[in-house]
């Protein structure tokens, strides 16, 4: 069968969905990560257990939801609770074993900016901020992160850190107390990084069919680590494809039908 | 007609001092929200007391502190149309669309005019809530260490636990003058019943001096299940029947969350002439939301 033609977007959404391991409790966010934690749950992690912050547990959406709180959410949880239930004795209960997050900005020690562009009391661009973010980043049992990588984005410094990743790096994470692992892996448009063992520094670990080291390292605002022997990232599949798409096209037509 | 205190928010506790009132929205708003009141109009996603925000800018209430966690299309509304002095909040963003442009504008630009913000996370807005509910001077949570919230927010401090000694976060109580929620049902002497995504509006009423819900339908009986969220009366000001009253959110077994809307206010909102056009046209100029929701339908768009 011929290589599908693909997007780098769905090849994001795709890969992100991949690292999803089934039977997973998955803390997620609204965008990238929903589409990532929804097309995992629908090819190889059907028992993925979704939990979206407004409290609903066991989520099984048949279409994207456009807010964190979609009808679609309650109607097909196995629970519904209330916030600061589900804040409480859910996520910092410890229960929960994974969280994805999409973010604006991120360092080299994987901390994120949510918040804003510029100064935070003179903003360039003022963004939606935390959210359940620094909450999600702080308490799962480990983090994915998923966002396009340029230089806007893989910034030398963040101009407001969110939510932490390692902070400082090393074991700077551990010291503030924080219980979850942290973010394990950050999957981008052009590859994967994954943080050094010990110094937590993100190192670019596989890359996306097509893109070269140079390419990753121009959109990097960092002098981005390499590792020495580079995994190469699968293409989608035909199967990924047709299932991410359908996905896609299932959502625009339900958010556009209700004016 | 006065609203009532309900018993335990005033110093007789233990008392029934008041069912809440069934009233008209515009005099359960007229009665119990003040100028310069601390306001939350809350329902995370969903049940959004929309109805109840085009009141208060019908009403042209002004220099109200809005806390909501999400603030959501509603508190865009209330800021572009020049009611906010201060918002207290944790995720300002139009969901799965992107900015609320009127709220960017009020931080960005100061338009129509400046705004204090109080920004939170989450969690921390939960907190907040619970504590004003059990009457705590704060709530306590983990997390917002290493933050940069914590730098710019002289309301999150840190606190040593007394038994063990781990840094936990602390967050003054939030207690609103007024909150105002909607929900599905109330029955004729007022206790109402919600279900769904409740997100914490049980909170924030008990938490509230005074409190107003707006509900899909007045019924003879509830048919509540045990455990199910009900308010009894007398801990509610007011209750109005306002049919729709969370539209473009959702009623969950009423109707669906008008994404396309959320959508449309994107286009509506991003251009300070629009919006006022739009404000004027279909807020200001109606009479209630019955006919808001009319003049929508007459509109060749939602702007």
């Amino acid at each position: 069968m011929p290589e599908a033609a693909y997007t780098s977007d769905e090849m994001m959404t795709i890969q992100a969905a991949r690292m999803i391991r089934n039977g997973v409790t998955l803390f997620v966010g609204i965008g990238l990560p929903s589409a990532a934690a929804n097309l995992a749950r629908l090819t190889h992690a059907p028992d993925t257990v979704l939990i979206y912050e407004s409290g609903t547990i066991g989520a099984k959406p048949t279409v994207l939801p456009l807010s964190i709180g979609d009808g679609e959410l309650s109607e097909t949880a196995d629970a519904v609770v209330s916030i600061p239930e589900i804040f409480s004795y859910w996520l910092q209960g410890g229960r929960i074993g994974l969280g994805f997050l999409g973010a604006a900005q991120i360092d080299k020690y994987a901390n994120i900016n949510s918040t804003v562009i510029g100064d935070y009391n003179k903003p360039k661009v003022r963004l939606p901020g935390s959210g359940g973010a620094q909450e999600i980043a702080g308490f799962c049992g480990e983090v994915l992160i998923t966002l396009r990588q340029n230089n806007r984005a893989f910034v030398k410094k963040l101009d407001f850190l969110t939510s932490g990743g390692y902070f400082e790096g090393g074991d700077s994470r551990q010291k503030l107390g924080l219980p979850g692992k942290g973010p394990t892996n950050v999957i981008t448009d052009l590859g994967i990084l994954t943080p050094d063992p010990v110094t937590k520094e993100l190192t670019l670990t596989s890359l996306h069919p097509g893109i070269t080291v140079e390419q990753v390292v121009a959109a990097t605002g960092w002098p981005l680590k390499v590792a020495p022997k580079l995994d190469a990232t699968a293409a989608p599949t035909a199967a990924e494809l047709s299932v991410l798409r359908d996905l896609n096209e299932r959502t625009a037509r339900a958010h556009a039908g209700q004016a | 007609m006065s609203p009532g205190f309900p018993s335990g928010r005033a110093a007789g506790r233990g008392k029934i001092e008041a069912l809440a009132h069934i009233l008209s929205l515009s005099e359960a708003i007229r009665e119990t929200v003040r100028d310069g009141d601390t306001v939350a109009l809350e329902g995370f996603t969903h049940l959004i007391p929309f109805a109840a925000g085009h009141e208060i800018i019908r009403q042209a209430k002004r220099d109200l502190t809005v806390i909501r966690m999400t603030p959501d299309l509603i508190y865009d509304q209330l800021i572009g149309a020049g009611c906010v002095k201060k918002i207290v909040f944790s995720w300002g963003g139009n969901p799965g669309v992107g900015s609320l442009h009127r709220l960017r504008d009020a931080v960005e630009n100061g338009w129509p005019q400046p705004i204090e913000i109080e920004e939170h996370a989450h969690a921390g807005m939960a907190a907040a809530y619970s504590a004003g509910a059990s009457n705590l001077p704060f709530g306590m949570l983990r997390g917002y260490v290493g933050t940069d919230l914590v730098k710019y927010n002289q309301r999150i401090k840190f606190i040593d636990c007394p038994f063990t000694g781990v840094k936990l976060a602390a967050i003054p109580a939030h207690k609103p003058d007024v909150t105002v929620i909607h929900a599905q049902k109330a029955d004729r002497k007022g206790n109402v019943l919600m279900w769904g995504v409740v997100g914490v509006q049980k909170e924030a009423v008990l938490a509230a001096k005074r409190a107003i819900v707006t509900v899909e339908e007045i019924v003879d009986d509830l048919h509540a299940p045990p455990n199910s969220v009900v308010l009894p009366s007398w801990v509610l000001s007011a209750v109005c029947e306002v049919k729709g009253g969370a539209f473009p959110s959702y009623a969950q077994g009423y109707y669906q969350r008008d994404n396309a809307f959320y959508k449309a206010w994107d286009v509506v909102a991003r251009d300070r002439a629009t919006f006022q056009t739009w404000i004027d046209r279909h807020v200001l100029g109606t009479k209630d939301f019955a006919e808001y929701k009319r003049s929508l339908e007459g509109a060749t768009s939602h702007a």
